[in-house]
């Protein structure tokens, strides 16, 4: 029995190996509706899904969706496990120490999201003496801790920032900050609709908020970059773009 | 002493220490001149150190009901104690945590008037749902170590003390406690280093403890390995405080057997 | 009442089988548990016969280098140890690939998930057998010794029976720390039962159900293996003078 689940571990991981030409396009394993999510059958679904499939077809590339733990997926990409960040991950100083970022896809406001009825909005004066949630390892970690933890009551992380919308319903946190359009989607829902709503748009940082979504790419990878961008500018240019985006949104998201 | 003068041990203890010098020269470790992140470190620790011991005492104060309810008990008092441990022992200490936390908190909204009431300020806050998980995992791990305990003192005893007409909690108190707690006590030790590799999953629930630091520290930073290994050594340290207390607190009550 | 009901009745509804039910997705992931799991087990098993008789009968180097890993693995948390030789093992694999000339691989969930399990298992399974073959009556082998039984035959016909039977209830708990071990695999983003669950409970904000349903179906995993093991353990140990009196 040992032996046929050797052979079989054995058998998976060399059978991935034939497939080491494709192009491996990282996505958080966490959902993160509208953009990705899993449903019931696994599958990921949404509007960067859709968008990495379309690049992926102008770039004439084979490209295959790795889930990856949010919080490992930079160490994933530069250690070789995938080859691409398409992960609604922001193109910050910070990371393009690391990394490097295709030219952005989209790029939307950063919200503060609190409980119906109680007075707040996106300055460090209204939200002192709050607890904030934010999900670990992202853009609103870093703005939070810059800007908002002196003078919050506590600064809570989570693994995604689904527990962080939970924890917003519960009570146990006054506030979060997250993405509006991701934000939004939490607020269509049922509990979203019952406790919360959107307070306000932070001050913008672009240093720490970044210059909108990129995809992610490994230092010196400038074939694959160069391919990545031209593929961008032509889903925008002939329409799938703003096709893609009239399935999920009722307005463009590629900001300014 | 002699033990590690011998030749190959020095030079295992040599390469050993090459490899740690290595390891201070060419990695970095800047980070760890920060004060907010020395800072952080230290409440980490701090936190880590005070849920393992609150853990423990009062999982072991729930233990001993349990596991004498189990080794001596009426049906009705064994029997559940015995499905207590059985799931506890059977499921995810994660699942546990997720469950009181994510669960739990899940339906706070469908209860009215639960943000007046006194428990909130409790219910808000993470640590007491780490408490409460933590504890009755280690009740219901160690309430089947303590009635292995309980059933190996030597039943001849407990005769012997009926026999002369002890009232049954004197008998328990005097004979029966404190011999099952000393057959466990070598197992404790090992039993609470166990306990302690189970506290970073408390960082899931947004605790910061010691390994909640380690990874703000790499996500900051972005570095992979280094917070990794000052982790590692952090509860190296801390298991190898552990071994040595309960050794201590060995000796200070000499193994005497019947 | 009827809240509770209707609360119900949504539970059944979200743990279908067949989608939008996450039924399915859960059995899957648990399916995912159980492979890595076994793989682990029988890695940690194959580490442990090699490292426990390393430990007994090897030179004073392996002793200590072998002291030396089940220490450390015995004393770091296993989460801290999945994260580092996740990154580590791949790493080197990659780079060493690299160095030669080839291409990176991808190293599968299940691969990786079983090859971390797998060592960390390895250290605990060292103590276990050698525990077991230091509790086999010495008299026995010495017994065979003076009958003049070589070596080989010896150690399959008397250690091995013998140490067995005691490594079993060992072995046991370290299959069952297996099976929830894997849990921690899905706080690094592999795909089972655990990370299943929370994909679920995010997705639906039906926390509650989707807890308990993945409680009780590691609950219903580790019972299962109880009742296997013991009826192993009985058929390990027949023939053998029962113990205490």
């Amino acid at each position: 029995m040992k032996k046929i689940a050797l052979a079989a571990a054995l058998a998976l991981s060399f059978g991935s190996a034939a497939l080491a030409q494709q192009v491996k396009v990282g996505i958080a394993a966490e959902p993160y509706p509208p953009f990705a999510a899993p449903d019931a059958s696994g599958a990921y679904t949404g509007w960067e899904v859709d968008i990495i499939g379309a690049v992926c077809k102008a770039a004439a590339l084979d490209c295959a969706i790795t889930p990856v733990a949010w919080d490992g997926i930079i160490p994933a990409l530069t250690s070789g496990q995938i080859d691409m960040i398409m992960a609604s991950m922001s193109i910050t100083d910070e990371r393009l120490k690391t990394i490097d970022f295709s030219d952005k896809y989209y790029n939307t406001p950063t919200v503060i999201v609190g409980a119906k009825g109680v007075q707040m909005d996106a300055t460090p004066e209204s939200l002192a003496g709050k607890i904030i949630g934010v999900q670990v390892s992202t853009i609103h970690e870093a703005y939070v801790q810059k800007y908002f933890a002196a003078g919050a009551a506590e600064v809570k992380t989570y693994q995604t920032q689904d527990e962080a919308n939970q924890d917003l319903a519960a009570g146990r946190i006054d506030a979060t900050q997250a993405d509006s359009v991701a934000e939004q989607a939490f607020l269509d829902s049922e509990a979203g609709k019952a406790c919360c709503e959107i307070k306000g748009t932070v001050a913008d940082d672009a240093e720490i908020l970044g210059k909108g979504v990129g995809a992610g790419l490994r230092k010196g990878e400038d074939e694959l970059k160069g391919k990545i961008n031209a593929a961008i500018k032509q889903i925008r240019e002939d329409g799938t773009y703003d096709a893609i985006t009239a399935k999920y949104f009722a307005m463009s998201i590629y900001g300014n | 002493m002699r033990d590690w003068l011998q030749p190959h041990r020095v030079v295992l203890i040599g390469l050993a220490v090459a490899l740690v010098l290595a390891c201070a020269w060419f990695l970095r470790w800047d980070w760890l001149a920060e004060p907010k992140y020395q800072l952080l470190i230290v409440q980490g620790i701090w936190r880590t150190l005070w849920i393992l011991v609150v853990t423990m005492v009062i999982g072991m104060l729930l233990a001993v009901p349990l596991g004498l309810a189990q080794a001596a008990g009426p049906w009705y008092l064994a029997a559940p104690a015995r499905a207590f441990c059985s799931v506890i022992r059977g499921t995810p200490l994660l699942l546990q945590l997720w469950l009181l936390y994510y669960g739990l908190g899940s339906l706070f909204p469908s209860i009215p008037g639960l943000r007046e009431s006194v428990l909130w300020p409790y219910l808000r806050q993470a640590w007491p749902y780490a408490v409460v998980a933590l504890s009755l995992s280690v009740a219901g791990y160690e309430g089947e170590v303590m009635r292995g305990a309980f059933k190996g003192v030597p039943h001849g005893q407990l005769e012997a003390a009926k026999a002369m007409g002890m009232p049954r909690f004197t008998m328990f108190r005097r004979i029966w406690l404190p011999q099952a707690l000393h057959r466990v006590l070598p197992t404790l030790g090992g039993e609470t280093v166990l306990q302690l590799k189970a506290t970073p999953l408390v960082s899931t629930i947004t605790i910061m403890d010691t390994y909640a630091v380690a990874g703000r520290i790499r996500q900051d930073t972005f570095i992979v390995y280094e917070p990794l290994l000052m982790l590692a050594v952090v509860y190296m340290a801390i298991t190898g405080l552990i071994v040595l207390m309960f050794r201590w607190f060995e000796s200070r009550f000499p193994s005497k057997s019947a | 009442m009827t809240a509770f009901g209707a609360l119900a009745a949504s539970s059944l509804d979200l743990l279908a089988y067949a989608p939008p039910g996450w039924g399915a997705t859960l059995l899957a992931g648990l399916r995912n548990s159980v492979l890595i799991a076994f793989g682990a087990f029988g890695l940690g098993l194959a580490i442990g016969i090699g490292g426990a008789f390393g430990k007994l009968y090897g030179g004073p180097i392996t002793r200590d280098l072998l002291a030396v890993y089940t220490t450390i693995v015995r004393a770091v948390p296993e989460l801290v140890l999945i994260l580092f030789l996740y990154y580590a093992v791949t790493g080197a694999v990659n780079e060493a690939l690299l160095l030669w000339g080839y291409e990176r691989i991808q190293i599968s969930g299940v691969a990786a998930g079983i090859a971390v399990l797998g060592v960390v298992q390895g250290a605990y399974a060292t103590e276990v057998l050698r525990g077991a073959i230091l509790a086999v009556p010495v008299g026995q082998i010495e017994a065979a010794r003076a009958m003049g039984m070589p070596p080989v035959l010896l150690a399959w016909r008397i250690v091995f029976p013998l140490m067995l039977a005691n490594a079993i209830p060992g072995l046991a708990n370290l299959w069952l720390v297996a099976t929830k071990d894997t849990a921690l695999l899905g706080v690094v983003g592999f795909a089972e039962l655990t990370k299943a669950t929370q994909q679920a409970a995010s997705t639906t904000k039906a926390f509650f159900t989707f807890l308990t349903a993945a409680g009780l179906l590691y609950l219903a995993l580790s019972l299962l293996s109880t009742v296997v093991f013991h009826r192993i353990e009985a058929w390990a140990r027949k023939g053998q003078k029962r113990t205490g009196g």
